[in-house]
């Protein structure tokens, strides 16, 4: 029983690797007051970039990199939208989903001719798992040694990466000056310009590093966690990561905690696949995979506490004519 | 060449800014002495806050400089303004709500990347001035916590922590009680004691009679008059703001109440939160009076004018009208109301009054859209309708009188006037009339004022909710003054003074008489 829930624990850290590094793009872009629907395009869109990148030049870290630029651009697509030109970030957003979707799935049949696939990664154009140290020799310690062995160790760097950023961006948010003007500008952006800051500025650079972490979890998708680019690989994940911000409330250990959550869920749903219990039959996996949109549309209507945005969220920026 | 002996603190020279047709300033020159508060007045649209934003840099002008010090500074950003001492109290405070005192005081002044050493700096820093200065706060409280009276005071710490020494105001006692207005002024006179310049704008005469040393009148976007204060009075300056005479107190005879049209008894409403905001509320309108609501804004007047108008549900109580009881069991909606013979001008005429999309003549039947008069067999009548815009627009002096001009393109004054023309034209017995004159220039105030009592004087019912006092003291025959959503006062306008309904608005009114036993 302990061993299973090792395991399934293990495969939620897995799972919830790409929601963490989306939902913590989502919280950049959100807290600086950019709606970011667009979170699954650029996970689809570096997910692609980031295994043909790989393929081709036989790097993972390249791969990586390629990753980073599609998403970064993306994210660009959007400010410049949003942004400069005062539209509708939902649209937008969708737009970029729409696009991305299409385009992913038409280049990789040009360049690669294999169905809207990219050729399959192995050895170094793969993230592969990293071995702890001593964790071969705690293996057989009681309870540690699993716990060390199976659940900490052996994961790839975009895990832990992963992990890491969460106490990074809590130190960001709160304890620079780019954090205090980045949460200042999604809930007052007039009190910002005042400040003599520029409102522009600070939303593109938040956008900026929501491209670069969608990128990791795009990258995390297609050459660590699988060996390839598939169509739609990123298969909802960014709503998903989306669902998960809102239900940490736009704040950084909640969003994690929330996103192991959807992440434990997950495990669970793939776990009981085709698992038959007595009286009730097999078990309709879709009930537990809807389970975080449904709980998070409970959280929206107020049953479980309550979700209050960024206050300037979604409002493009105007220079009121005092 | 002038022989200055000192330069002024800021000197503005030819000044204009023009946005599209509306020549926002024109020619505006500017003078003011280091270390004096210098007034501002004009009426709303006469450009005083264009100008205060060119002059902090959120516009740029389009011709004419600025000098700070004797030395002419170019002034781009608000940045610029800062880095020249220029500080700002905006009428909308720039503040972030959830932040605290303290974040809110170093945004935009954070002292290098990470927030630490800056928060420590800052802390010192603030509690220097808060000594200097006297402007006490608690700086790790989260400004959405404290009072407006509190939040004015982070926004004015705001710019003297970034080294002002030439502190703009704009119009910064709209939202205060006049006894937090008064310490303000105590606030500015120890700033002005410290050197500080201030600059004060304001279209209440009395706040210029009362604290400035000197006093600029705009008018139409150009600067028409400087005054010392001392050597002015209240009426010079009224003239010169409307460009003509204007009286500042209504011509009205005695009222003569006659039967009750509208009586409300323990009225309580509650928000969706489940908060009372209305508590317990009752009162009698009578045929013939003003019966004034005064109170500072957000302490149960809206609810107020709400419930009674039908527009929100009453949570508890009665309302006795017509000869109909109106309960929470038994409710009647906004429509149902006006068949009773129930107008209503609502206090935000943008949200509530009018479809600022909408044509003028379209505006003008909302609510009454589906009288006969204004409807054919199928469509509507849209000729009946442009008449009858046309001989009201006529008769209130609405300018211009176009029926066709979207209700956006008027100014506040105008979209008043076709708002108060479309109720009081129904021939209604009661108006509820919120906030009349918000936003909307003397001339037009005066000719409101006296719309407002003929409909009195031909025996109709009013209730006035009003947030300025003047407007309350000068209109009202009775005063009902409101707290928290409760009614803590009521006074015959006659015995009403500004300090007696301030403190009573304040809540403040019971216990300065246990103090000092009259």
């Amino acid at each position: 029983m302990f061993e299973t829930l090792i395991l399934m624990l293990d495969a939620t850290m897995r799972v919830s690797t790409p929601l963490i590094f989306a939902a913590l793009a989502g919280l950049y872009s959100e807290r600086a007051g950019i709606v970011d629907i667009g979170l699954e395009g650029k996970i689809l869109g570096s997910a692609f970039a980031a295994a043909a990148g790989a393929a081709v030049f036989g790097s993972a870290w390249i791969g990586l990199f390629f990753g980073i630029m599609a998403s970064v651009s993306l994210a660009m697509v959007h400010g410049f939208a949003c942004i400069t030109h005062r539209g509708d970030h939902i649209v937008s957003g969708v737009a970029i989903n729409t696009i991305v979707a299409g385009l992913t799935v038409t280049l990789s049949m040009n360049w690669f001719g294999m169905g809207g696939q990219t050729p399959t990664l192995s050895g170094d154009s793969r993230f592969l798992s990293v071995t702890l140290p001593f964790a071969d020799a705690l293996a057989n310690v009681p309870v540690i040694g699993l716990i060390y062995s199976e659940l900490l160790s052996g994961h790839n760097i975009l895990v832990y990466l992963a992990f890491a950023m969460v106490p990074v961006t809590y130190w960001v948010i709160y304890k620079t000056r780019f954090g205090l003007r980045l949460r200042a500008v999604g809930e007052n952006p007039h009190a910002v310009d005042t400040a003599g800051i520029s409102v522009a500025f600070i939303r593109y650079r938040a956008l900026i590093v929501c491209g670069i972490l969608c990128g990791l979890a795009g990258a995390y998708l297609s050459t660590a966690h699988n060996a390839g680019f598939l169509k739609d690989m990123s298969a909802g994940k960014g709503y998903m990561a989306l669902a998960a911000l809102i239900f940490g409330k736009w704040r950084p250990v909640p969003v994690l905690l929330a996103c192991l959550l959807f992440g434990f869920l997950d495990a669970v749903a793939i776990r009981m696949q085709g698992v038959v219990i007595p009286g009730i039959g097999e078990v309709p996996v879709q009930a537990i995979e809807v389970l975080p949109y449904v709980l998070t549309v409970l959280l929206l209507a107020g049953f479980i506490g309550k979700a209050i945005g960024p206050k300037a969220i979604g409002r493009p920026y105007v220079k009121e004519r005092a | 060449m002038t022989n200055k002996t000192t330069p002024y603190a800021i000197e503005l020279q030819d000044i204009s800014k023009r946005f599209g047709a509306v020549q926002a300033n024109k020619d505006i020159c500017l003078q003011v002495p280091a270390g004096s508060i210098h007034g501002i007045i004009g009426e709303n649209g006469a450009g005083k806050s264009t100008l205060m934003s060119i002059i902090y840099g959120f516009y740029e002008a389009d011709t004419g400089h600025i000098e700070v010090d004797g030395k002419r500074v170019d002034i781009r950003s608000s940045q610029d303004a800062i880095n020249a001492g220029i500080g700002m109290v905006h009428q909308h405070f720039m503040l972030v709500e959830n932040f605290s005192v303290l974040e809110n005081v170093i945004l935009g002044a954070e002292g290098g990347a990470l927030l630490k050493g800056g928060v420590d700096a800052a802390r010192i820093e603030l509690q220097r001035l808060a000594k200097e200065y006297s402007l006490d706060i608690d700086v790790d409280a989260i400004v959405e916590e404290l009072p407006v009276g509190l939040q004015q005071r982070v926004e004015i710490l705001k710019a003297l922590y970034r080294g002002a020494r030439i502190l703009i105001l704009d119009e910064p006692t709209g939202v205060l009680t006049p006894q937090e207005a008064d310490h303000l002024f105590r606030i500015l006179k120890a700033l002005k004691d410290q050197g500080v310049t201030v600059l004060l704008i304001t279209h209440k005469l009395r706040e210029i009679m009362a604290s400035t040393d000197n006093v600029s009148v705009m008018r139409q976007g150009q600067m028409v008059a400087h005054r010392e204060t001392a050597k002015t009075d209240k009426e010079e300056l009224a003239e010169l703001m409307v460009g003509k005479k204007v009286r500042l107190t209504v011509d009205k005879g005695e009222a003569k109440p006659s039967d009750v049209f509208l009586s409300a008894r323990n009225l309580s409403q509650f928000d969706s939160q489940g908060v009372k905001r209305l508590k317990n509320v009752s009162l009698e309108l009578r045929a013939g009076e003003i019966l004034g609501i005064a109170g500072v804004s957000g302490n149960g007047q809206s609810e107020l004018l709400n419930v009674l108008s039908g527009i929100e549900p009453m949570g508890e109580g009665e309302i006795h009208i017509a000869g109909q009881v109106i309960t929470a069991n038994a409710p009647k909606n906004a429509a149902q109301m006006r068949e009773l013979k129930m107008a209503h001008v609502p206090e935000d005429r943008h949200k509530m009054g009018l479809v600022t999309g909408f044509e003028a003549y379209e505006a003008a039947v909302l609510g009454y859209h589906n009288s006969d008069t204004y409807n054919g067999k199928v469509l509507m009548d849209r000729k009946v309708m442009v008449d009858e815009c046309n001989e009201r627009m006529a008769a209130w002096d609405v300018r211009p009188p176009n029926p066709h001009l979207k209700t956006a393109n008027f100014s506040g004054g105008n979209q008043q006037k076709i708002v108060i023309a479309r109720e009081v034209e129904q021939n209604p017995d009661i108006l509820l009339i919120g906030q009349p004159t918000r936003g909307v220039d003397i001339g037009a105030i005066e000719n409101i004022h006296e719309q407002i009592v003929k409909l009195r004087d031909s025996g109709k019912a009013v209730l006035l909710v009003s947030v300025e006092l003047d407007e309350i003291m000068a209109l009202s025959d009775r005063i009902i003054v409101m707290f928290d959503g409760a009614v803590v006062g009521e006074l015959d306008a006659k015995d009403a003074d500004e300090r007696t309904l301030g403190l009573m608005m304040a809540n403040a009114y019971s216990e300065e008489k246990e103090e000092v036993p009259a």
